[in-house]
């Protein structure tokens, strides 16, 4: 049998498509049928996604990146396009900001944040800021003042 | 038939409704993609205890029988990704259906409401109440720099995609449309028609909705979306007055034909159904059929779709037993 699409190869495939609830049968071979899976597959955003992501990170190595807490691969993650955790956005940071801006023209979050980060993100900024002047207070020899620091950061970092 | 659909709201003769959607996740679990079976039913477990038991009824989808989570998708309560995994995932909704939560689609939380007419605020600012009351009882997965995490980068940061559902058949008819989408498209938005396949939007229903969901401010692709829609629903408006004043006849007999149709036709597709449904809509907005209201008419556009006329009609049915009940919904209708 010959290739419904291009009529010259031999057709392998048999191709059957529900549109509006009517079927449709077309005789392809596999060449043909590729170019119908790309656009018509189910997950065509996916298939479309990891076709570019494998494209995006092409020369590189680093296939062998692999998340610690849900054990997906930087490889999985091009195939799928889709991450396991959101630990995966920690393990994968490296490749992941040239590919967030191609995505969104932009790598930093500017909107809403949820109230319970917020305040853990104030209290990890207070305790940043607290192990510095503990250091300064340790290179001026003022160490009553360091223990007192000390102790706060210690008192901080058990609500954290 | 949809239940917070209202006459009134800012554009209502074209702008049909305004939709928000955000994307979240726990911290502690993997996404649904990843998720064993037990772990899925925890989640569902702490997202609808985290929701409010009197406004919000919680299912598993797997207890809902097919036609009815069928009508679910076509009444955009649930979407279709969400029924690929019955075991895992499950959804709540308010009573009107206003308000709906997706628990383990491809986020482990999808909040969603839809509003009547243009009212992308209205909309924002309840999702934003809904979300604040589940983040006060679950830990989300966020990131001081990317914002939400998703488990797709398309939805990172805010997680937000607002869009409204808008009827366009003069700026359609003029071959205008293609000039307004490409003009809306350099703003970041994108459009895709709401039925039929491919470019071509069945019915003139078309959907705009932001891009990009980082880098942006909540407040900012709201307030981009409401403005251009309106822009976009003024120029339809004009359009459409200069089509019937410089074409009365031509355009009124386009408009009654298909009123003809839907009132005496005894077997009807979804397909065919629609794109007369969009004629009569014109002529409702245009006050040449007044005999019916907007509302009645986009109540119809889901009642009259394959799953709902089954579920309407409790019981199941072929596709040519669905044409003819289809018809006879309609006959009724107008």
């Amino acid at each position: 049998m010959i290739c419904d699409e291009c009529g010259a190869n031999n057709a392998k495939i048999r191709l059957t498509k529900i549109v509006n609830g009517k079927m449709i049968e077309r005789n392809l071979c596999e060449q043909c049928a590729k170019k119908h899976s790309q656009f018509h597959g189910p997950f065509s955003l996916q298939n479309i996604m990891s076709g570019w992501l494998s494209d995006f990170h092409k020369q590189e190595t680093i296939q062998k990146l692999q998340c610690e807490k849900c054990g997906m691969t930087y490889d999985e993650f091009k195939q799928s396009g889709k991450f396991g955790c959101s630990h995966c956005y920690g393990s994968f940071k490296k490749n992941l900001s040239p590919l967030i801006r191609s995505i969104h023209g932009h790598d930093s979050h500017r909107g809403k944040i949820p109230e319970k980060a917020g305040s853990e993100l104030k209290q990890k900024k207070e305790i940043e800021k607290l192990k510095h002047q503990l250091s300064e207070a340790i290179e001026t020899e003022a160490y009553e003042k360091a223990a007192e620091i000390r102790d706060k950061i210690k008192e901080l970092e058990k609500e954290v | 038939m949809i239940n917070w659909l209202k006459e009134t709201g800012e554009e209502r003769d074209i702008i049909v409704s305004s939709r928000v959607r955000l994307a979240r996740n726990l911290d502690s679990c993997f996404f649904p993609g990843r998720m064993e079976t037990t772990t899925a039913v925890k989640v569902y477990q702490n997202i609808s205890e985290a929701l409010e038991h009197k406004t919000f009824q919680s299912f598993r989808l797997k207890d809902i029988p097919e036609i009815e989570r069928n009508m679910l998708v076509e009444k955009h309560i649930i979407s279709p990704a969400l029924t690929l995994t019955p075991e895992l995932s499950g959804f709540a909704m308010n009573q009107n259906e206003s308000q709906s939560v997706l628990i383990n689609e491809e986020d482990h939380i999808r909040i969603q409401t839809l509003t009547s007419g243009l009212s992308l605020r209205e909309a924002w600012d309840q999702a934003d109440e809904l979300d604040d009351r589940l983040e006060s009882k679950l830990n989300y997965a966020f990131d001081e720099k990317v914002g939400y995490l998703t488990a797709c980068p398309t939805n990172l940061g805010t997680g937000l995609r607002a869009s409204v559902m808008i009827h366009l058949p003069a700026l359609e008819m003029t071959k205008e449309i293609n000039k307004v989408f490409m003009t809306i498209s350099q703003f970041g938005l994108a459009v895709r028609g709401v039925y039929g396949e491919g470019t071509k939007a069945l019915g003139s229903l078309y959907q705009i909705s932001n891009q990009s969901t980082l880098g942006d401010g909540e407040e900012i692709i709201i307030k981009k979306i409401e403005n251009l829609s309106r822009q976009i629903a003024s120029k339809e408006r004009e359009t459409r007055k200069r089509l019937i004043e410089r074409n009365t006849v031509l355009l009124e007999d386009k408009i009654f034909r298909a009123y003809g149709i839907l009132k005496h036709a005894r077997s009807i597709t979804a397909d065919e159904a629609v794109r007369l449904m969009s004629l009569i809509k014109l002529g409702v907005g245009l006050e040449l059929i007044t005999d019916c209201t907007m509302n009645e008419i986009d109540r119809l556009y889901v009642d009259i779709q394959p799953a709902s006329i089954q579920y309407l009609q409790r019981q199941e049915m072929d596709n040519m037993e669905r044409d003819v009940k289809r018809a006879e919904l309609l006959r009724n209708s107008f």
